[in-house]
């Protein structure tokens, strides 16, 4: 056991089993799976991506590139994910991944001695030919050779959760630097939301040993975390990751609930969607590696990372250690080991200098560490400037190159970072909009001073933004040393040195890039994949570019840095949909008929998000063809009823309501009589048309328009378009009522007698209500409307009363002995009369393709009417509507089928146009077929052949009028 | 994103229906074929401040003539397409 005796954060009260490949281990509360993995001595806990080569825990946050581990079995499998997040539970179940049979004896190890093949850009040149071999070969291979977990398969047991937030100042980051502010202007007043990614925030602050206004660091954070709590005015939101930035001062970020693993019933992450004023930018540093030789061995691992496993978690991470630093915070680290009883060997430091005094006899060598020895740590070789080469046997290697700012949110609107000589790495140039960096973000690394800068920074906001409250004095602290010297690459490694541990990317590969001619950084990250893996290459990157400007000639800042892109972090695409999935993927609509369909056992069909009953089915009958047929006939024969409430319902009311419409639609309404319905026809400003439905008029300033299922909102927005931007001199309003009305549509030669038997009260003969008449009366005390409309051509009434009403509306009908029939029926019987529906208004036909050219009014403006004039859109040629039947009666046609003249090669040039629309007619007792054909009504009576290569042979079909059944509308007049 | 929406405020880009380029003007009904062609189809592609229409669909259902930066998607402001009709209620 590396645990030490005493010490850190964890609650030794609490001891916490977990398996590790199976093997039983134990932790405590407050440990990561990283801790509890070291404490136990595990050491060795992955394989790399390409190599297959041994991978211990090089960080202690969420930079993690090595200890990726799979969490949980079955569907519960969470891949991929940085054992240095994961808060250690009881029973938690961790695997190792990337090798087989076991982590210890890996076969695909053998690649790293294959290298020569595996170097950048090896997918490119390799793998080139044949093409098939790549889908076949290669590319399973590959897979199988590299690779990271793998995911369940099995759908996503977890649910997930979404919040949107709103606050005067958003706090990214709960360290020094984010508390300093959350506390100063939450005490100012302000809203302010605190987002911090840790298990508990803290930061830095919980794994180093300062003292701040006279407590350590970490009881300091916790305080302050407590005062924050009870402020009314401050949401601190902990484990919680802000990944992206977007436009309007959006921050988007995942809370990871439940410690680790969900509670039950609760969900597993939460999305926040934060909308802040201002934001502060407190994500603080990230340490960097040094390449040198074997620098990816276990053993090898970050100053910071050492520290913090020392100072947050009481476990010493080796028993003898060699720290090599370029940093002064690497001596701290070296402090921090030496506290902790682990022995340290030697400092390894690159610039010159002495031994500070509370460190007396530590042996302090400057120079670098060229290569480590031991496939874990078992030695280091230092170089000196002097040429020598020393063996130091060792366990540990802690390294420090430098600190990179956690900057990549501030790129995330496209601005660019900029180089900064004094702490050797970039820092944020231009902001986003209402957004500022503080602390070690801002480059600031001394505790007094960020507390102090924050602390300001915050209560300046708090001014600006008009908060009336006091912000409060900054605590105080100490200013530690943070000098460092560059220090990026040892030349002369003997062994493989990684740049980008998670992808395998060494030294040489870099240097490979830099050769082929890859020399900007946007290249050479493409090529050798440096960066591009999940860790997105938080703590290689820097030190690739470093090396490229190097082989380039350039300095690091001419080099530049890559474009940092949302998501800041790995996001599960579970978080992103939410609740949207399954049944709730999007809202269903219902129809007032709902509820009563179901009962009667309906199958329903999707449109748009309305369901809607396809057709009513009963015991006997053995398929749906035959209970549409049923339905149809039972229609036509007698009477049938609809649901047909989703039609859209607009109601436009004013003194130039007829004014608008008239130039909404191509014919004219201004002349409609009260009382009276008339079908229309709107085209868009284009020229095609746009939609189609019955208006009618209840009053000299009230009009009632339908619109079809699918367009019902893009028509109400066309209307609001035309009366606001177009017209806004017309005295006219529009207002949606889809929702208010249910509407019945009651077809079939005994409708009528079926109606005066339920509505005694009207009249409806053919004087009191002909056909396209209409009247408000009431039913059962309610209001309801009747229009003698007809959609299936038969004798018909469409009957609306209030939605809540429609089911007792249906019952009634279904009780007076009307057969409900659904959209199906509807269908076939829509195409029996030739009316276009949504196949034929697909937003490529004209007023005149569909047979409406004569309904174009010549002498007023409308929309649409100049475009539609054009030469293209009043060809002959053009594809028009027509009827089609199969010569072979027993033969079906499909529609989407191409027509061709008789005889013709099935080729493009020889298409003529294309079925829109088929069915089985029962009435008829063929199939029949709606389509658009060139020159198509001249053409009735000719012969054209069905084309349809995808789905079955060609079809010989006859040319007719689209109207099959009751072509002269006897029935819907009688 | 969020658009200013002068009659609901600040809301939520997701309720709104972009159309575009606020500026074609609709040619009189009498307009030449080459006037309507030129207001359906040809539009700037400007590079920075930029007048268009939005409509607030779930919300107020107003047409509104918003300013957006194409450059860097600032929206400086957005007014009414049509000025509210005298007695209406703000
Ligand atoms: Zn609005």
């Amino acid at each position: 056991m590396s645990r030490l005796a005493s010490g850190g954060l964890i609650d030794r009260t609490r001891r916490l089993r977990f398996t590790w490949d199976g093997k039983a281990l134990e932790g405590y509360h407050g440990d990561t799976l990283a801790s509890a993995l070291l404490a136990n001595d595990v050491r060795l806990v992955a394989r790399s991506f390409k190599y297959h080569r041994p991978r211990g825990i090089l960080t202690a946050g969420a930079e993690e590139p090595n200890a990726l581990v799979t969490l949980g079995s079955g569907a519960h499998a969470d891949p991929n994910t940085p054992a240095t997040t994961v808060p250690l539970t009881d029973g938690l179940v961790a695997t190792s991944q990337n090798r087989w049979p076991s982590l210890r004896h890996d076969v695909m190890a053998v690649n790293q001695f294959a290298s020569p093949i595996f170097v950048a850009g090896f997918y490119y040149k390799t793998f080139m030919w044949p093409k098939k071999a790549w889908e076949k070969l290669y590319e399973p291979l590959i897979r199988r050779a590299a690779g990271l977990g793998a995911l369940s398969g099995l759908p996503d047991p977890d649910s997930y959760d979404r919040e949107h937030a709103f606050c005067d100042l958003l706090v990214i980051g709960g360290g020094p630097a984010g508390l300093s502010a959350a506390l100063a202007a939450g005490r100012a007043g302000l809203r302010v939301i605190l987002a911090d990614d840790g298990l508990e925030p803290g930061g830095w602050l919980l794994s180093c040993r300062d003292t701040i206004a006279g407590q350590t660091a970490s009881n300091w954070a916790r305080i302050a975390v407590a005062e924050l709590g009870i402020m009314a005015n401050v949401r601190v939101l902990p484990h919680t990751t802000i990944f992206g930035i977007y436009d309007g001062c959006e921050y988007a970020g995942v809370q990871h609930l439940g410690a680790g693993q969900p509670e039950p019933g609760q969900p597993r992450q939460r999305l926040w969607k934060i909308i802040a004023s201002r934001a502060l930018l407190a994500t603080g540093a990230m340490e960097r590696p040094i390449i040198f030789g074997g620098n990816d061995r276990p053993g090898v691992m970050m100053a910071s990372a050492a520290s913090s496993y020392v100072n947050h978690f009481a476990v010493a991470p080796g028993r003898r250690a060699v720290v090599f630093t370029a940093t002064d915070s690497g001596w701290q680290t070296a402090r921090d080991l030496i506290g902790a009883g682990v022995e340290v060997a030697a400092v390894v430091d690159p610039r010159g200098g002495g031994v500070p005094v509370d460190m007396a006899g530590i042996r302090r060598v400057r120079g670098l560490v060229r290569d480590v020895r031991g496939s874990a740590v078992r030695g280091a070789d230092i170089a000196t400037p002097d040429g020598k080469v020393e063996r130091i046997d060792c366990d540990l290697v802690a390294m420090s190159g430098g600190w990179n700012p956690a900057i990549g949110l501030a790129a995330h609107l496209g601005q660019k970072p900029v180089w900064s000589e004094a702490i050797q790495s970039f820092l944020p140039g231009a902001l986003p909009p209402g957004l500022a960096a503080i602390g070690a973000a801002s480059g600031q690394f001394a505790l007094g001073a960020i507390l102090a800068q924050a602390h300001g920074a915050a209560a300046a906001l708090a001014e600006t933004l008009g908060a009336g409250g006091h912000a409060g004095e900054p605590s105080v602290a100490e200013d530690e040393a943070c000098g460092v010297a560059p220090c990026w690459h040892v030349a002369g490694a003997r062994t493989k040195a990684f740049v980008d541990f998670q992808h395998d990317v060494t030294d040489a590969d870099v240097a490979l890039a830099a050769r082929e001619g890859y020399v900007s950084v946007e290249h050479m990250k493409r090529y050798t994949t440096l960066g591009m893996a999940t860790d997105q290459g938080r703590t290689g990157q820097l030190n690739g570019h470093a090396l490229l400007a190097a082989a380039t000639g350039k300095t690091v800042a001419e080099a530049g840095t890559i474009r940092a892109r949302p998501p800041a972090q790995p996001v599960a695409i579970g978080v992103l949909a939410g609740h949207h999935r399954d049944e709730a993927f999007r809202p269903a609509r219902l129809a007032p008929s709902h509820g009563w369909a179901t009962a009667l056992g309906a199958s329903f069909t999707d449109a748009g998000q309305w369901k809607r009953a396809q057709w009513y089915a009963q015991p006997h009958e053995s398929d749906w063809l035959e209970t549409v047929n049923r339905e149809v006939l039972a229609t036509r024969n007698a009477v049938g009823f609809c649901d047909v409430s989703t039609l859209g319902k607009i109601d436009v009311l004013g003194p130039d309501a007829g004014a608008l419409l008239d130039r909404l639609y191509i014919n004219t309404f201004s002349t409609l009589a009260v009382g009276k319905a008339r079908y229309g026809v709107m085209l868009r400003e284009d020229g095609m048309v746009m939609d189609d439905g019955t208006t009618t008029r209840f009053a000299e300033d009230n009009f009632f328009l339908t619109t079809t299922t699918a367009n019902a909102a893009r028509v109400l927005q066309h209307i609001d378009f035309a009366r606001s931007v177009l017209w806004p001199d017309l005295d006219v309003q529009a207002t949606s009522t889809t929702e208010h009305w249910a509407t019945f549509s009651v077809a079939g030669p005994q409708s009528r007698a079926l109606l005066a038997d339920l509505l005694p009260e009207i009249d409806l003969s053919n004087a009191a209500l002909p056909y396209m008449g209409a009247r408000r009366f009431r039913w059962n005390g309610i209001s309801a409307r009747i229009y003698r409309l007809s959609f299936s051509g038969e004798l018909a009434y469409e009957i609306s009363v209030p939605a809540d009403h429609g089911p007792a509306l249906a019952q009634a009908l279904h009780e007076a002995g009307a057969t409900p029939y659904g959209t199906e029926a509807l269908g076939v019987m829509r195409i029996e009369k030739g009316h276009p529906a949504g196949n034929e208004l697909n937003g490529q036909t004209t007023a005149a393709d569909l047979g409406f050219g004569r309904m174009m009014a010549k002498k007023k403006d409308f929309i649409g009417k100049v475009m539609a004039q054009r030469p293209g859109l009043t060809d002959p040629a053009r594809p028009a509507l027509v009827g089609l039947k199969p010569v072979d009666r027993a033969q079906r046609i499909r529609a989407g089928a191409h027509l061709l003249p008789v005889g013709a090669k099935p080729v493009a040039a020889n298409d003529q146009g294309h079925v829109t629309s088929a069915c089985f007619s029962p009435t008829l007792g063929h199939a029949i077929a709606l389509g658009l054909l060139a020159h198509g009504p001249s053409r009735h009576g000719e012969q054209v052949v069905v084309h349809d290569p995808v789905r079955g042979a060609d079809v010989l079909a006859e040319v007719c009028d689209p109207v099959f059944v009751d072509p002269e509308g006897v029935r819907l007049r009688g | 994103m969020r658009i200013p929406c002068p009659y609901c405020g600040s809301r939520d880009i997701g309720e709104f229906v972009y159309r575009g380029d606020a500026s074609p003007v609709r040619p009189a009904a009498d307009g030449a074929e080459a006037a309507m062609f030129a207001y359906v189809y040809l539009r700037d592609n400007p590079m920075g401040r930029h007048e268009e229409h939005w409509y607030h669909t779930q919300g107020c259902r107003n047409w509104l003539v918003v300013t957006r930066d194409t450059l860097t998607h600032e929206i400086p402001s957005a007014r009414l397409a049509a000025p509210l009709n005298a007695g209406d209620a703000v």
